[in-house]
């Protein structure tokens, strides 16, 4: 039998973490583009365009990513479309994420008073124009923190991608521990991994609020 | 092509999906009671209000970065799969209540923490001149309204640790998603178990919201 040190363990793990990242990336970019639209969607007052993505919101928040992820997993493979856990992985967590930054921009939004529409209105602006020029600059500063924020969520999340075959940190800890029966190294140094990554990125998120609340005192 | 759903072939298993709502919301209650009155304790050691010693600050503040910033998913196999080699054995059952508990009490900690940091300074300076120990001055005085306060976002916590508890099948915990996994084992119809599934979950947790937000201000902090 082969013996495995914690360093064996260590840099197959790393070499797994970089999936994680990566699938964090598309995640957390698709998501945004998603998110970014349906928030238009949302503040064009188009007819059931409020019912629409309130619905997707509730949805997506309101069930288990891991279902969501055996869906995509699934149901693209319905379509007679060879599925690989890439592509479902990244679907499935592109629309979770959208759902949740789509609610959280919305806030945001709301957050900005509702003179600043009526004045860009009364200026003859158009919606596109007041959203480009007046109402976006305002609430991308105040989304700055809770989007941050939220990357943690995302990264945490793909950790689910490894139940549907996706071969990133989790998955990797999983087919290590296997190989080297010492769970308890390998799942020890899987966590520590993940903190490694979401921990900087929950300070630098948090250091932003504060930032934000000194502003404003 | 032609896709056909055969959803009569899932429901028809319903007692498994049953059972597995069952030990969803079986799950999920432990872990809550548990898991809040964990949380409540930690807040207090957390609070610059409440003057807790500095060890245990920096003991409950390292469980609540490290459980913040790791997955569930992997918080679950290292107890399940990972204490068993230092000696721990754990049924499936066990383990995922730990890991539920572990898990909402590092979120709670941090929510419920914010409503006890935002009690005035005057309701506590209050308190003491009316005499109260500091025991009595977190219970009656400090706790309640902070709870009142933050309960809304507790309750989202507690519906998202419902969902986590989806994972918890993966350990062969018998809960909803792992009803839908065996029914798919069973009949092949794996798109359609998990959009029953999906609309379970769905149900169980706009269900459970409206049941806490009910709950709450009629029994947990007093009228």
């Amino acid at each position: 039998m082969v013996e495995f040190s914690v360093w064996d363990i260590l840099r197959n793990l790393l070499g797994a973490a970089q999936w994680t990242v990566y699938l964090s990336l598309i995640a957390f970019v698709g998501g945004g583009i998603v998110g970014m639209l349906l928030l238009v969607l949302r503040l064009s007052k188009l007819r059931g365009a409020d019912t629409f993505v309130g619905g997707y919101v509730q949805l997506f928040q309101g069930t288990p990513l891991l279902m969501q992820l055996f869906l995509a997993y699934f149901g693209i493979a319905l379509f007679g479309v060879n599925t690989s856990a890439w592509v479902a992985a990244s679907v499935a967590l592109t629309l979770y994420t959208s759902a949740f930054l789509t609610e959280i921009w919305r806030g945001c939004v709301a957050a900005i008073p509702k003179g600043q529409w009526e004045a860009s209105s009364s200026l003859a602006l158009t919606f596109g124009e007041q959203l480009r020029h007046i109402v976006l600059p305002q609430a991308v500063k105040i989304a700055i923190p809770p989007t941050v924020g939220f990357l943690v969520q995302v990264i945490k999340g793909t950790a689910l991608a490894s139940v549907i075959g996706f071969i990133e940190l989790t998955k990797a800890g999983t087919m290590i521990s296997n190989a080297t029966f010492k769970p308890f190294v390998v799942y020890s140094c899987v966590a520590l991994m993940y903190f490694v990554l979401c921990f900087p990125v929950s300070l630098y998120a948090k250091s932003l609020e504060r930032k934000m609340n000194a502003v404003r005192r | 092509m032609r896709i056909q759903l055969d959803f009569w072939s899932v429901l028809s298993q319903w007692p498994l999906l049953v059972k597995g709502v069952v030990w969803t919301l079986a799950l999920t209650l432990i872990a809550t009671l548990i898991g809040v009155a964990f949380g409540i304790a930690c807040a207090w050691v957390r609070s610059q209000n409440t003057r807790a010693p500095v060890w245990l600050q920096w003991v409950v503040g390292t469980y609540v970065e490290l459980i913040r910033n790791t997955p569930f998913i992997v918080q679950l196999f290292f107890i399940f799969f990972g204490l068993p080699a230092a000696g721990v054995k754990l049924t499936p059952e066990v383990a995922s209540i730990i890991a539920m508990v572990i898990n909402l009490g590092a979120y709670s900690t941090e929510i419920i923490r914010a409503g006890i940091d935002a009690t005035p300074k005057g309701q506590i300076e209050a308190a003491a001149s009316l005499a109260m120990d500091r025991m009595q001055t977190f219970t009656r005085v400090i706790l309640p309204p902070a709870l009142k306060k933050v309960w809304p976002s507790l309750v989202s916590q507690i519906i998202i640790v419902m969902l986590g508890s989806a994972v918890c099948g993966q350990i062969s915990t018998q809960e909803l998603s792992y009803a839908a996994n065996l029914i798919q084992s069973r009949n092949f119809r794996a798109f359609e178990a998990f959009i029953i599934a999906t609309l379970i979950y769905l149900s169980l947790s706009v269900g459970v919201r409206r049941l806490l937000n009910w709950l709450g201000p009629r029994f947990l902090f007093g009228r």
